[in-house]
């Protein structure tokens, strides 16, 4: 491995662009992952926003998920944004029944829950483990993060108006997820948080 | 600060969600879920796809709220509908339906001949059609959200996509190669805001997210349009009157992510029965040409 680490965005579908682009201001290398024998150069994998139910039937049709599994299953540090987040958890509400996700994060998510796109919005939120500066946060057609399990870190509540207290930022292990999108911003520092993950130091 | 809805980030950034998808044109519930099963990333809730309405003439409008609304129930990913050019009073009807994007669309017979939408005064997203980049820019000036080549809408005849897709990239590529001080004459050429040509030339892209839309009617087709350069893949009549919608919704979703693939597209191009039937653009008289509507 050369000294900086290399993290692939699973390029399903979404948007994938932003993610290279934001880790790339990060400091590491990075590019899109589109096809299997791809994985094994990742030291972590990026799964971009987008539509999760297009994302599951192309991981299926295309043989993704078991891969994606035995990959998590070796620590590899993964990180989910909106859709990312809701192909990263173990339970997913409000998705087609026959939805399948790539799991490791013991969370029920509901999808599309913050409502339609007229629905969608941007506010600050606190977020602890990135800095005390807050974080400008872009929900679209957003999930949210309706019960964690035990082992689950709750990284980020929306902290003031009707909405404060939803979870929108959890981490288990070496599994990150985000309910909004820290791609479309150029505040890195969500995506910065990653590679410290990838690179251990937190 | 406290939260804010549709400004421009929410609304570019739910097209950039899209992007890599095809979005499907659907008359009702059940080519809903057959476009959602099939992995569409949107539906177009419409009443008459291009092909029809092509054929049966008259005035086209914007569809009647209940089968957009009885689309929404039943899918749950994003459903679009589209509005006349120029028509404010359909854009604010399907925005207090609730509609994911509002395509302005030259597909409808336009109810304004010198001016679109303000989109800006819009909660709602908008995706508008170009046909080359000083469009596109003018579109993007009034608030449009995302922008996708006009082609020629309901004829199965991917030319004119192919011609607009090259004339928009071309001459951002043009752009790219100016001088600064070039920059301003290019503006007035392009009929476009100086700022946001400068910004094109720049960044080498479009602001917003970049489909391709009218005549695509096929796994290669859709392939082609990602190649040069698309960023999502729009199919009206392709699929619901071709002889098996189902496979050839999954055969296009699987061509337009694989797009770089071509073992796999010609998987996805086997056995899925009778395309539409096309219609040459060269046989349409000029003035039944929809390319030509907005401006």
């Amino acid at each position: 491995m050369s000294s900086a680490p290399f993290i692939g965005v699973l390029a399903l579908q979404g948007d994938v662009r932003e993610h290279v682009a934001a880790l790339t201001r990060v400091g590491v290398r990075s590019g899109a992952v589109r096809s299997l024998d791809q994985l094994d150069a990742c030291d972590g994998l990026v799964i971009p926003g987008g539509e999760s139910t297009t994302m599951s039937r192309l991981a299926l049709i295309d043989g993704w998920f078991e891969p994606l599994r035995s990959m998590r299953a070796t620590g590899v540090p993964m990180y989910g944004s909106c859709a990312g987040m809701i192909m990263l958890a173990d339970q997913v509400l409000d998705a087609r029944p026959d939805q399948e996700t790539v799991g490791g994060l013991d969370v029920v998510v509901r999808r599309n829950a913050f409502g339609r796109q007229v629905d969608s919005f941007e506010i600050d939120i606190e977020m602890p483990v990135v800095g005390s500066e807050p974080f400008h946060a872009v929900f679209i057609r957003a999930p949210w993060v309706e019960s964690v399990g035990q082992d689950v870190q709750v990284l980020a509540e929306i902290s003031s108006g009707a909405r404060a207290g939803t979870i929108v930022a959890v981490r288990q292990g070496s599994v990150l997820a985000t309910s909004f999108h820290p791609e479309l911003t150029p505040d890195d520092r969500v995506h910065r948080y990653f590679v410290d993950m990838v690179q251990g130091r937190v | 600060m406290n939260e804010q809805v549709g400004t421009d980030r929410v609304k570019r950034g739910m097209a950039e969600m899209l992007k890599g998808g095809v979005i499907m044109d659907v008359v009702d519930a059940e080519q809903a879920k057959i476009a959602e099963d099939a992995g569409a990333v949107a539906v177009m809730a419409l009443e008459r796809v291009p092909a029809d309405i092509r054929a049966q003439g008259g005035v086209a409008r914007m569809s009647d709220p209940e089968m957009i609304t009885g689309i929404m129930d039943v899918v749950s990913i994003p459903v679009m509908a589209k509005a006349r050019i120029g028509h404010f009073g359909e854009a604010k009807v399907l925005q207090s339906l609730g509609v994911d994007y509002i395509d302005e669309s030259e597909v409808l017979t336009p109810a304004d001949y010198a001016n679109h939408i303000d989109k800006k005064a819009y909660t709602v997203p908008f995706v508008c059609g170009a046909t080359n980049l000083g469009e596109a820019l003018r579109r993007i000036t009034e608030g449009a959200a995302m922008i996708r080549s006009k082609g020629e809408a309901g004829t199965g005849d991917v030319s004119n996509a192919v011609t607009h897709m090259r004339k928009i990239l071309g001459e951002i590529r043009w752009l790219r190669s100016m001088a600064e001080d070039e920059l301003y004459v290019a503006a007035k050429e392009l009929q476009a805001p100086y700022e946001l040509v400068a910004e094109v030339a720049r960044e080498g892209k479009l602001p917003v997210v970049l489909f391709t839309a009218g005549g695509i009617a096929t796994p290669a087709d859709a392939a082609m349009m990602m190649q040069l350069g698309a960023d999502g893949v729009f199919v009206g009549s392709g699929i619901f009157k071709s002889g098996d919608p189902k496979a050839r919704a999954e055969a296009i979703v699987s061509a337009t992510h694989n797009f770089d693939k071509p073992e796999i597209v010609a998987e996805a191009c086997k056995g899925l029965g009778e395309a539409m039937v096309g219609i040459n653009v060269a046989d349409i008289p000029v003035h039944h040409r929809l390319e030509d509507r907005g401006w």
